[in-house]
This record gives C-alpha cells, structure tokens and sequence, in this order.
C-alpha cells in the first residue's frame, strides 16, 4: 500500500485552538462523503474503546447532531451541535460541546477544509476554535488517558477547578 | 499557587530564559543580562516559571542559580501526542474505510 499519513497536530502554548491535518489516498469527494454520509461516519469516528450510536445527523448548512459514544461498562457519552455550513466537497463547519462537562456552554468551533492533492489524494485540515485556553488545553488532556472515564473525570477536574477560580 | 504550564510558556521573554537555563544553571544578572527589559520585569517572569516548577532556585555559596525543570514541558507535548495518537486511531479507520469505499466503486 501507499506510504503512512501522519496526523499532525498543532496545538500552541496559551492559544485557543488545535489544528489537525491529515492526508489521505481517496479523492475528496470520497473523504468529504466519509464525513458526510452517517452510515459511514459511524465507522471510524469512534475509537478502539467506545461504541458510537448517531442520534441525530444532518450533514446540511442548518442542520443539527448528535452522537454518543458507549464505552465497556455501559456508560454514555453525548455530544452535539449545529451544522453551520456544508460546501461539499471543500468545507464543513459546525459548532461542537461535549454533554459531561459540570456546565454547559463551553463550545468549539470546527472547521473541516478538504483539500484536493495529485493523484487523487486529499489533504484534510481540521481548525478547533475553543472559548478559552483552559477549554483548549482541557481537550488536549482528555486525549491523555487511554481510559475514557479517566478523560472525561479529569476534564471534570479541570472545570471545576476552573469554576473555583 | 500552581500556575498553568501552558500559560507560563505562552510568553517568548519567558521561552527565551527557559532556553537560556536548559543547559546552564545561571544567576539572575545573568539571565537579566541578556534582555532589555528591566531587571524587575526578568524577576516576574521567573516567579511565574517557579510557580508553575519549570525552575528551581539552587543555592551555591552566596549565588542563587536558576535551574531549568523540564519535567513539566514533556508532560505537555505528553498530551499533544496522546491527543495525536486518539485520532491518528480514528484516521487509521477511516483509511481502511476509503480503501473499502474505492474498490467498491471500481467493481461497479
């Protein structure tokens, strides 16, 4: 097969976003489907350890989702948001909140671009705008542990530390 | 107090001393030195570096010496790379996936 694809992420001291880019072999009409498409995103947004279950998914300018990931033990894990803007093939973008946070309104802006490469490639760069640093940084140490329940106790911890404060 | 990591190296003058200390334990004039800033401004941002443990103050003699603790800094790039690693997984998925979509395709 063709060469790996590295993730790379960037993710700037004292900054409010992330950006992940990643390239693919499939062109971008196929990537942007894969984005677009719920039987097909149910597929591979989850990870090794969580079940992904679409409640809702309009992948439309105006539309709205929601998923939930279920890890081994049972436990439910929502997210949701609105879809602002679908340009196929080149562009989503949508707000994004995760359900277990102690408050509500921490949200996160997502920009998807998909770029067309030679040879039917596609390169896709994902922008995550966050409200603060401490929600950015709070997203980046829930990608720490392998365990899920481990991720969301510690963001807990981190938003309530950010409450105290 | 423990300060943010994160928001500690967000500062280049504090980058800057956290370059100057990571080979060589230096003195305050030292670090001071090397800077246009004021000494008092430089003495800030050291309080803000100890607070957060990416410096420690080391006695020697009469001399106190910064000294650079970088533990810190790994836990950081630690979580850029966990973060890395959860969707370089999704990613890795979603190539088995267009591979499946594009021989699918090509059978029509």
């Amino acid at each position: 097969m063709a060469t790996k694809n590295e993730t790379s992420i960037k993710a700037e001291p004292g900054k409010q976003e992330i950006f992940i880019t990643r390239e693919f072999e499939a062109s971008r009409e196929i990537v942007f489907k894969a984005f677009t498409t719920p039987e097909l995103i149910v597929q591979w947004l989850g990870c090794d350890e969580l079940k992904m279950r679409l409640d809702k998914f309009e992948p439309k300018s105006g539309g709205s989702y929601r998923y939930v990931h279920i890890d081994q033990a049972g436990n439910e894990y929502g997210f949701h948001g609105v879809v602002h803007e679908v340009l196929t093939p080149e562009r989503v973008i949508q707000t994004f909140e995760f359900e277990g946070l102690p408050e509500t309104g921490h949200v996160v802006l997502e920009t998807a671009r998909f770029e067309a490469l030679p040879g039917n490639r596609t390169r896709l760069s994902m922008q995550s705008v966050f409200q603060s640093v401490t929600d950015r940084d709070g997203m980046l140490q829930a990608g720490m542990e392998h365990g899920v329940n481990d991720s969301y106790a510690r963001l807990d911890e981190l938003f309530a530390k950010e409450l105290v404060n | 107090m423990r300060r943010d990591v994160f928001q500690a190296i967000a500062d280049p003058t504090r980058r800057e001393i956290i370059n100057l200390i990571a080979f060589n334990p230096l003195n305050l004039n030292a670090i001071a030195d090397n800077f246009e800033v004021s000494r008092p401004a430089i003495s800030q941002h050291i309080k803000i570096l100890m607070e957060c443990g990416l410096i420690n103050i080391k006695k020697q003699g009469r001399e106190r010496y910064c000294e650079a603790s970088l533990q810190q800094l790994n836990e950081v790039s630690n979580w850029i790379e966990k973060y890395r690693q959860l969707w370089e997984q999704k990613f890795s998925r979603l190539d088995d996936l267009l591979d499946k979509i594009k021989k699918d395709t090509t059978a029509q």
